[in-house]
């Protein structure tokens, strides 16, 4: 796994939830190969559900949270302000970092500015794919999405995720059926589907024969009450 | 075509589901957190052979409203807070001359420019308005994205119908989140030349008008006082019909409830909660969950359980608003507490539950 991971995909894509479950597998995880561990929330584009709300969780498992410039946990302003110390984990050699971008191109741009950092071979770049999302509800739609995302920001998609989903309504059919659309595109894209993801405790593994490989998502984005 | 559940964010389905209810004119001013609203309609209205623009404030785009509507367009607005109350002027014209429009706020903190997170502290201002004279704007509150789908696809014709606007009051957390949905098949839209048969008030000119050559007039001033008392007279006949017709709620577990929550939008959520952490403690805990919010839906409270209730709490993201209703409607039946976080807070539902539990100990 290379050094620095950047998560782009749809809002609603579960780019968040993956970042964050991602950084706590890594935090618990028994081997380190870098000796710090960094997530970095470049979201200026949303005002909710971004996983510097999570960095308590996040800080007390050793994962560095970059964010906003006041480093807090709410939001605190409208002006989409990111902190300059966000270089560091970015430049860092010893620091796994995963970037988490806000939604969409238009929330993807914000890393541009930050292009040098990856112009070697030192990261990967994946575009979540979720098929029950109203705008990637096609293969073609779905295409077009991971194209703008690659054209802003000039960086080259190195894998898909599959992480097609309804939140908790998700059943094994519905991954299916996004997981035979992920691949589609993938072969028409040219790009690897790395994995397909499914919601811990809602959809059992053993209901996904035949689809490989597998990760559990947890949601630690979602409060419980909005499930009643 | 009825779609299959797809996942939204809620303020693209409000966008989507006022496009297919038929919506075609959209006038704003982007503003934390909505602006995905007007993003969407920017970018999806035109397909549909509809109008975005976006106006230079939100006194610009409440005024386009009220010119499109004049016109018998179905035009859908939305904004937050501060952008609404930038509104209310053009919201008491819009009512005196009874214009219909279909208009959103998903609102976050305040007082002033505020926060961005949710809050209900709007409550006031759209249930009692903040523009001036006599008017009632009916005002629903969405729980779900589902849920506002369905007011928003249903409101377009609502509008009309009454000749009044209808304000969908959601606080920023249904606008933000992401829920599965159910998107409602698109609506006939009229062409242009069929409004002026169909909507039979509207200034549209005499060209289609089959050589009817009546003037029509909309307007707000009346300058003898004998006509607008009148004329106020007959807007509220048409609110008393409102208020029979329009009121509507939802209740959970009153029957041998000691403790009932009244709770609207995000907050009804984690009240529902809380009664199953009460339950689990051996609380009995209710809800009244009000949609309508103008009309105030007084009769859910003659469904409580005056056996064994003790105490009625409302449940707000404010300092308290929608309380003064409750207490309206529980005219000294019982006592009624608050529950409350304020400033874009929202409070957890154990917080909520303790709450509950204190109010009941403090009674003993």
């Amino acid at each position: 796994m290379r050094r620095m991971t950047v998560i782009a995909g749809h809002y609603g894509s579960g780019k968040t939830e993956l970042a964050v479950s991602l950084a706590m597998e890594l935090a618990q995880g028994s081997q380190r190969e870098y000796p710090r561990l960094a997530i970095v929330d470049l979201d200026v584009a949303n005002p909710y559900f971004r996983s510097r709300e999570r960095m308590d969780l996040l800080e007390a498992h050793g994962v560095a949270v970059y964010g906003d410039t006041f480093h807090s946990t709410g939001a605190t302003a409208e002006l989409p302000a990111l902190t300059a110390a966000l270089r560091a984990p970015l430049e860092d050699e010893g620091c796994r970092t995963i970037v988490d971008l806000g939604g969409n191109d238009a929330g993807a741009r914000v890393l541009r500015q930050f292009g040098k950092y990856f112009e070697g071979n030192d990261h990967e770049l994946w575009a979540v794919v979720n098929f029950r999302r109203y705008e990637t509800l096609t293969l073609e739609t779905a295409r077009e999405h991971v194209e703008a995302i690659q054209n802003e920001l000039q960086i080259r998609v190195t894998g898909l995720v599959n992480n097609t989903h309804l939140l908790r309504e998700t059943t094994a059919g519905i991954i299916r059926e996004g997981y035979e659309k992920a691949r589609a595109l993938s072969e028409a894209m040219n790009i690897p589907l790395l994995f397909t993801c499914y919601p811990a405790g809602i959809v059992q593994p053993e209901e996904l024969e035949g689809i490989s490989p597998l990760r559990p998502l947890g949601l630690y984005m979602r409060p419980a009450y909005l499930d009643k | 075509m009825i779609t299959d559940k797809v996942l939204m964010k809620g303020n693209e389905a409000f966008a989507e589901a006022a496009i297919r209810g038929g919506a075609r004119l959209y006038f704003g001013y982007p503003i934390t957190p909505q602006s995905e609203v007007p993003e969407y309609m920017s970018r999806e209205l035109p397909k549909h052979g509809g109008c975005f623009v976006q106006a230079e404030s939100e006194l610009g785009a409440i005024n386009m409203a009220y010119g499109a509507g004049s016109a018998g367009g179905t035009v859908f607005i939305s904004s937050s807070s501060p952008g609404i109350a930038l509104m209310q002027e053009g919201m008491s014209f819009l009512c005196s001359a009874e214009v219909p429009l279909l208009a959103m706020n998903v609102s976050r903190g305040g007082p002033g420019i505020g926060g961005i997170q949710p809050a209900q502290a709007d409550y006031y201002q759209v249930t009692r308005g903040g523009g001036n004279g006599d008017y009632k704007i009916p005002v629903f509150a969405p729980a779900s994205i589902q849920e506002a789908v369905d007011m928003l696809y249903a409101g377009t014709d609502m509008a009309q119908y009454w000749r009044n606007p209808i304000m969908i009051l959601a606080d920023g957390m249904i606008g933000q989140m992401m829920e599965p949905v159910r998107l409602p098949e698109f609506k006939p839209v009229l062409a242009p030349h069929e409004i002026a048969g169909k909507r039979d008030w509207a200034c549209t000119g005499y060209a289609d008008r089959g050589g009817d050559q009546n003037r029509r007039v909309v307007k707000s001033l009346r300058m003898q006082p004998e006509k607008l008392e009148e004329h106020v007279e007959k807007l509220f006949r048409k609110y008393a019909q409102m208020e029979k017709e329009l009121a509507k709620y939802e209740t959970e577990n009153l029957k041998g409830a000691e403790v009932v929550f009244v709770a609207f939008g995000t907050t009804a959520r984690i009240c529902r909660e809380a009664c199953e952490i009460l339950a689990a403690q051996g609380v009995k805990a209710g809800l009244i969950r009000p949609i309508s919010l103008w009309p105030f839906p007084d009769k859910a409270f003659d469904e409580i359980d005056f056996g064994t209730t003790k105490a009625v709490i409302s449940a707000e993201l404010s300092m308290g608003q929608m309380i003064t209703d409750v207490k309206l409607a529980l005219n000294g039946r019982l006592p009624v507490y608050l529950a409350h976080r304020t400033g874009g807070m929202v409070p957890t539902t154990p917080e909520v539950a303790a709450r509950a539990k204190a109010v009941l100990e403090g009674l003993k």
